[in-house]
């Protein structure tokens, strides 16, 4: 057991941290949000450069070689700034569909150009009935000569309005809430019959309303009448990816907590010298130290090939990660009083990055629900 | 970065797994499941036993008797005893008072005191806290005066665990009235027969008796049983609460708790079901579950960290979120232990003790649950209380 980085990954961690240290001040971010796109394409193509585009792709492909703790490493220094581009959208979740799902041609086809930053991907899940279910599916995929034909509608596209594919679940058999007969499709955002509302969530984050009349798609992603496991296995790998983000939030939220109680003053002392305010932020240290143990065995539990104890250990970090983001965004606002409510201060803007990453593929109340279900973590005697 | 058990430590776990299937007594191991601490009998013979196989004091180094494991092996055979459940080596001869003797005692006290401590043929009890020193230990008033070749005792020592069963206890005193707090305290062996001596049982809420108020009146202490140099007694006190990294963490025993609280779950009924199936329960122990299994990766970091630091004894705040999480892990699933008996958990006393006239009036799984929920709002209580461990971390790791 060694949680130290090996050389490689620390020259990993030193470059994103440089990389983002120069380009993800505040303002810089602030800038990025309020522009068009929502986010930054000089920053997305210094990725591309950096190779963290194609971090989880295999070298021969084009990519960097990296595993589940490359991937915590990076989301981790993402999250410390709480970047903004469409990341774990392509690379993480989009990059997973295509390692997991596509056949070689498919790969050797797109992995170079995700990797160079010219192929964005989003995940069209969501459907308004639906909440956090991925197996909860109205949209239609019908067999029409040697492909699919979708219909319907889609929603919470995380940077859907940028993606130049969209990968869709639909439903290729059974009813709306069966496991059975969800497929997984690959569709051009510009086919015909797409049509893409964008808009800004509460985090800053771009997202869009996707409606889907009679497209094409351009294929299917795994078994199209069996689809279920290989969302499962792509959004367990997210879910590590977010456990990792979210460290890197809290923790600078705290630092940036215990700073300010450092020198904001209040009857003459700084209000860290109190000893109720103390012990709060003490309590938000113990949140993170949990939030980033869970991290480390989320990016164990993802390469975990037993799916169901996968799915159990995934639930176990959603929620431990979700309690821990909620006490410490929430903490943090406290702590700092009125400045933190102001929108030209960061504090607000991690607690709201925290909690959309909270709730991102469900929420904790979400996951304990699933783990409870399957009998939590230790068998009875 | 490397997240998993190598082959080599999953091996040991099994070896220790199989000794404790193999030698460990029945009648202990199912004493424990039922909640119950074990007797002194109980202790005595397996610990022996397991200085036999060369694993009783397993932090101790290797020329003292210790079995040279490294930080993760001694993890795992403790999380393999408390799983089991069998009796831990006896803490205070082998976490305390024992590597106090290693780090500042004579020879000649090595000599006389570790082998005796390891085989447990002398047991162990601590003499730190007073009625007026609790959190605040540097307050302790129980005094020590040298005259000629004794010190002279007198005052009084409180919560002191086992000291029924005690041949020796290790004291702080103080032999400086005049000097600072920290500065005029000495660590001082000593004899429980010594004439002086007198112990009073202090009885718990739950009726238990584990405790004991230790008065010493004019008890006379060779001072060759000085460890480490008059007046520097808080050096050795604060190695000895330094030591615990780990061990307040219990990964093991909680999990074992739990699986007998998923057992019992499934004898009881709500709503005419079994409780083990109401998912408002179930989501309750999930969410234990769910805490154990970050605080047992925080385990793993501090570990982690201590193989590379090599015995530094620099403090680590993961140690402050084991006390505190740890803990409150403990208490949560007594908590729902006991309500898991619903009406059978308010049966009082022990119905196998002698003189009990209690046959059968609740079902045997139920006995005792409410008792260690009350014992065990202890555990917030001691070893740096919940609330000073919390002062630590933002003292010591805020800068607050």
């Amino acid at each position: 057991m060694d949680f130290d980085l090996t050389e490689e990954q620390t020259l990993l961690q030193d470059s994103v941290r440089r990389l983002l240290a120069d380009k993800y001040g505040f303002e810089q971010r602030k800038a990025y949000m309020n522009s068009e796109q929502g986010w930054s394409r000089e920053v997305w193509g210094q990725y591309a450069e950096l190779g963290l585009l194609g971090l989880p792709f295999a070298e021969e492909e084009g990519g960097f070689g990296g595993g589940a703790e490359e991937i915590l490493i990076v989301a981790e220094q993402m999250g410390r700034s709480i970047t903004l581009e469409p990341w774990l959208t392509t690379t993480v979740v989009g990059g997973g569909f295509l390692r997991h799902g596509a056949d070689a041609a498919l790969r050797g086809a797109m992995v170079p150009k995700l990797a160079a930053g010219e192929m964005l991907l989003a995940f069209a899940h969501t459907e308004r009935q639906s909440r956090y279910d991925l197996f909860d599916v109205a949209t239609r995929a019908r067999r029409d000569g040697g492909g699919w034909v979708l219909d319907g509608r889609k929603g919470m596209v995380i940077h859907g309005d940028s993606a130049d594919r969209l990968i869709v679940t639909a439903r290729t058999a059974g009813a709306q809430r069966d496991r059975k007969g969800v497929g997984v499709f690959l569709v051009d955002a510009k086919a015909e019959g797409v049509s893409v509302q964008g808009f800004r969530t509460v985090d800053g984050q771009r997202a869009a309303e996707v409606q889907l009349s009679g497209v094409r798609a351009e294929a299917a992603l795994g078994d199209p009448e069996d689809g279920l496991p290989l969302v499962d296995r792509v959004v367990d790998e997210a879910i590590a990816a977010l456990a990792a983000e979210a460290v890197g939030a809290m923790e600078v939220a705290h630092t940036m907590t215990v700073d300010y109680m450092k020198t904001r003053k209040q009857f003459d002392r700084p209000i860290g010298s109190f000893q109720a305010l103390q012990h709060r932020a003490a309590d938000m240290l113990v949140a993170l130290e949990q939030a980033r143990s869970m991290a480390y065995f989320a990016a164990l539990a993802a390469q975990e090939e037993d799916a169901d104890l996968r799915r159990r250990h995934m639930a176990a970090v959603k929620v431990q990660i979700g309690r821990s983001s909620r006490f410490v965004g929430q903490q943090t606002i406290q702590l700092h009083g009125g400045i933190a409510m102001t929108m030209e201060y960061a504090a607000g803007h991690y607690f709201k990055r925290l909690t959309v990453n909270e709730a991102t593929f469900g929420d904790a109340d979400y996951w304990l629900r699933v783990l409870a279900g399957a009998g939590g973590l230790v068998a009875a005697a | 970065m490397e997240l998993r058990w190598t082959d080599e430590e999953r091996a040991f776990r099994k070896e220790v797994r199989d000794f404790i299937d193999r030698e460990l007594p029945k009648e202990t191991r199912e004493r424990m499941i039922r909640g119950k601490s074990p007797t002194k009998e109980m202790v005595v013979e397996w610990q022996r036993k397991l200085n036999k196989r060369g694993w009783a004091v397993p932090d101790w180094p290797v020329e003292h008797g210790g079995p040279g494991w490294t930080p993760a092996q001694r993890y795992i055979f403790r999380e393999e005893l408390m799983q089991a459940p069998a009796p831990q080596p006896l803490a205070f001869n082998t976490n305390m008072c024992g590597p106090v003797i290693i780090a500042f005692g004579t020879e000649e006290q090595k000599k006389r005191f570790l082998p005796r401590m390891a085989n447990l043929d002398d047991w162990w009890c601590q003499g730190f806290s007073e009625p007026g020193a609790g959190s605040d230990l540097a307050g302790l008033k129980c005094r020590a005066v040298r005259q000629g070749d004794h010190y002279v005792v007198n005052g009084q020592k409180t919560w002191t665990t086992l000291a029924q069963y005690a041949d020796w206890i290790f004291l702080l005193v103080r032999t400086d009235p005049n000097a600072k707090k920290q500065e005029g305290i000495s660590f001082l062996l000593c004899d429980m027969k010594s004439p002086g001596i007198t112990v009073r049982p202090i009885i718990t809420i739950e009726g238990g008796h584990e405790v004991n108020e230790v008065f010493f009146d004019d008890v006379k202490v060779p001072v060759e049983n000085l460890v480490g140099q008059e007046n520097r007694g808080w050096d050795c006190a604060k190695f000895l609460l330094g030591n615990e990294r780990f061990g307040q963490a219990r990964v093991g025993a909680s999990r074992e708790r739990i699986r007998r609280l998923k057992a019992i779950a499934r004898e009881t009924m709500l709503d005419g079901r079994p409780l083990a199936e109401d998912p408002t329960f179930r989501q309750s122990v999930a969410e234990i579950e769910v805490e154990l299994q970050a605080l047992e990766m925080t385990v793993m970091r501090v570990i982690a960290n201590e193989t590379k630091r090599k015995g530094s004894n620099k403090p680590d705040p993961a140690t402050s979120v084991l006390k505190i999480k740890g803990t409150e892990i403990q208490q949560n699933v007594s908590e729902l232990l006991m309500k898991a008996a619903g009406p059978y958990a308010w049966v009082d006393g022990d119905p196998e003790a002698e003189g009990s006239n209690q046959w059968d009036v609740a079902p045997d799984w139920a006995y005792g649950l409410a008792g260690t929920y009350f014992n065990w709002r202890k555990q917030s209580i001691y070893g740096g209380s919940n609330e000073i461990q919390r002062n630590i971390m933002a003292k010591a790791f805020l800068g607050l």
